[in-house]
């Protein structure tokens, strides 16, 4: 009997242990963590995007009217089909097929970093363009116009269990239209993107992004895009190419 | 109090407990097939190995393979090893095989389809068998929980094909799968270790929904047939002999030495490398959505 509730108060002991963690010594709360010191995985670093994955579609521009796996409405299939590269080259509005939806796609490099202790920034090489990922409670200034990363409001999930194991939740919102493929597969500016970043340790131990990418868009699909690239990570800066925006290339 | 209250008491302060790891992956999981959408379903253009990080073996053994060595008997049923769950465009049913002493997890089970056999992932600890057991189609596997994250590893394959136009895969290769879930999403990370004919892991993503639809435990067997192939004809193409070389340029525009692969076509400095020799068509005429 003696042994047995040593037993149960050494497991009450470890459970109460765990809420006072939660809480706070002495019940007083204890002050929130911030996004970068509550992160389960360490995702910043240079990453290089690895192209085994609709090939070519990324590595070169497919043809006008090569749609294949994209679940489009007939809607944006009209649009794709007017699709004229020396029109959108002309336009000077080059950076389409670089928007939130589609930039993980595009072959290139990811430079990751923590911009303050709740924001997780995003640039890549290709395309020169930035992402900003918000934890917390930021919330977007209303009416503030659409642009081509969109807001987006990052979260933590699960995680502190095993080496590797969270997972960052990104919603973005707030889109400029662009381009899912560069051969203008229409995105509209009511699109939303949801993502899951997560780290895999790769059986030789180089550690591997993958991130899964859902595009739900009312207006040009007819269900959520759904697709994931992965990236290797890299240990410098050493093979950073920043490129422009291409219409065509 | 009570010895039956005490314990009672311990009981339900651990079942109130966070669990320790793991999450439940059964269910029927439907193939999201946006990427690689003809690669998965109709079947990849003849030749086009571009993104695969190839060696010389290996290109040289996909070079050789015709569409037709199908049809002989013995290999009819060859090349569906655990990467068709990659390679093809199925759905997947998963559930847990428990203990019948212990109640614990024993394995977790994918569901078969078609000529892919089921794969068990053993979840008690046991070894892989020695290098020199039995290779088959379905290979040994083992899982490992990371926290949230269901690892696998399957070892004693045989040969089989990491893409459905002759790339193939060697009896000594390794395919590790990472089964992610995010609520109704689960991702599956493959990489295919193959020191046969790859000169680096072969990676792999794919998305599933989860389904009220069930999706069959198993699909029918792979059944051989006569097809009327001679007995002792290899179909097959000499070095140097293979017609498809130039699909992909006549097709695509895309350079011919992209197309045979390697890992250099993976990474994105590759693009410089065939910029000046890509030709975009017009339009596209064939498989195009």
């Amino acid at each position: 009997m003696k042994k047995l509730s040593l037993f149960v108060l050494a497991v009450l002991t470890a459970h109460g242990s765990a809420f006072a963690q939660a809480r706070g010594r002495g019940g007083a709360p204890a002050p929130p963590q911030t996004a970068k010191a509550a992160a389960p995985i360490d995702l910043t670093g240079y990453w290089v995007s690895v192209v085994t994955e609709d090939w070519r579609y990324r590595m070169v521009t497919p043809a006008k009217g090569d749609y294949q796996g994209v679940p489009m409405t007939p809607e944006a299939r009209k649009i794709a089909d007017a699709w004229d590269p020396t029109k959108e080259e002309a336009s000077g509005d080059l950076c389409k097929s670089y928007g939130a939806p589609s930039i993980l796609r595009v072959p290139g490099r990811l430079h990751i970093t923590w911009q303050d202790d709740q924001t997780l920034r995003v640039d890549t090489d290709a395309g020169k363009q930035t992402r900003t990922f918000h934890f917390g409670a930021w919330q977007p200034t209303a009416g503030a116009p659409h642009t081509i990363q969109g807001d987006s409001i990052a979260a933590w999930e699960g995680g502190g269990r095993g080496a590797t194991d969270g997972t960052m939740k990104v919603t973005t919102t707030n889109l400029k239209a662009g381009f899912l493929r560069k051969n203008g597969v229409p995105y509209s500016e009511n699109t939303t993107v949801t993502e899951y970043y997560e780290l895999i340790t790769m059986p030789d131990g180089t550690p591997l992004l993958v991130a899964t990418i859902s595009t739900s868009d009312p207006t040009y699909l007819r269900q959520p895009f759904v697709i994931s690239s992965q990236f290797k990570k890299e240990s410098s800066d050493a093979k950073w190419h920043p490129t422009e925006c291409s219409a065509t290339w | 109090m009570t010895r039956k209250t005490i314990l009672a008491v311990a009981l339900v302060t651990m079942a109130s407990a966070p669990a320790f790891a793991e999450v439940d992956l059964s269910g029927s999981w439907q193939s999201i097939n946006h990427e690689d959408a003809l690669e998965r379903g109709a079947g990849p253009n003849p030749d086009d190995w571009a993104g695969l990080p190839f060696n010389d073996s290996g290109r040289a053994k996909a070079l050789s393979f015709s569409q037709s060595i199908i049809s002989m008997p013995e290999r009819t049923c060859w090349f569906q090893t655990q990467w068709h769950i990659a390679a093809g465009p199925f759905s997947l049913r998963m559930w847990a095989v428990p203990d019948p002493i212990t109640g614990k997890v024993l394995a977790w089970m994918v569901g078969a389809w078609e000529t892919r056999a089921p794969m068990t992932i053993w979840m008690d600890g046991r070894p892989h068998p020695s290098k020199n057991a039995p290779h088959d189609q379905t290979g040994f596997t083992t899982g490992v929980w990371n926290g949230n994250e269901l690892i696998a590893t399957t070892t004693h394959l045989k040969t089989g094909y990491i893409r459905r136009n002759g790339a193939a895969s060697s009896d000594q290769a390794t395919i590790t799968t990472h089964f992610r879930r995010h609520g109704d999403l689960l991702t599956l990370t493959l990489i295919m270790d193959d020191p046969v004919y790859l000169t680096e892991p072969y990676i792999l993503t794919r998305s599933y929904n989860l389904s009220t639809n069930p999706v069959a435990i198993g699909g029918p067997p792979c059944i051989v047939g006569d097809e009327g192939v001679e007995s002792g004809r290899v179909p097959h193409y000499l070095p140097g002999k293979n017609p498809f070389l130039d699909e992909m340029t006549k097709r695509y525009g895309i350079p011919s030495d992209a197309a045979m692969g390697g890992a250099e076509t993976m990474y994105p400095e590759y693009r410089e490398k065939i910029k000046a020799s890509f030709k975009r068509p017009e339009k596209c005429t064939i498989n195009c959505g």
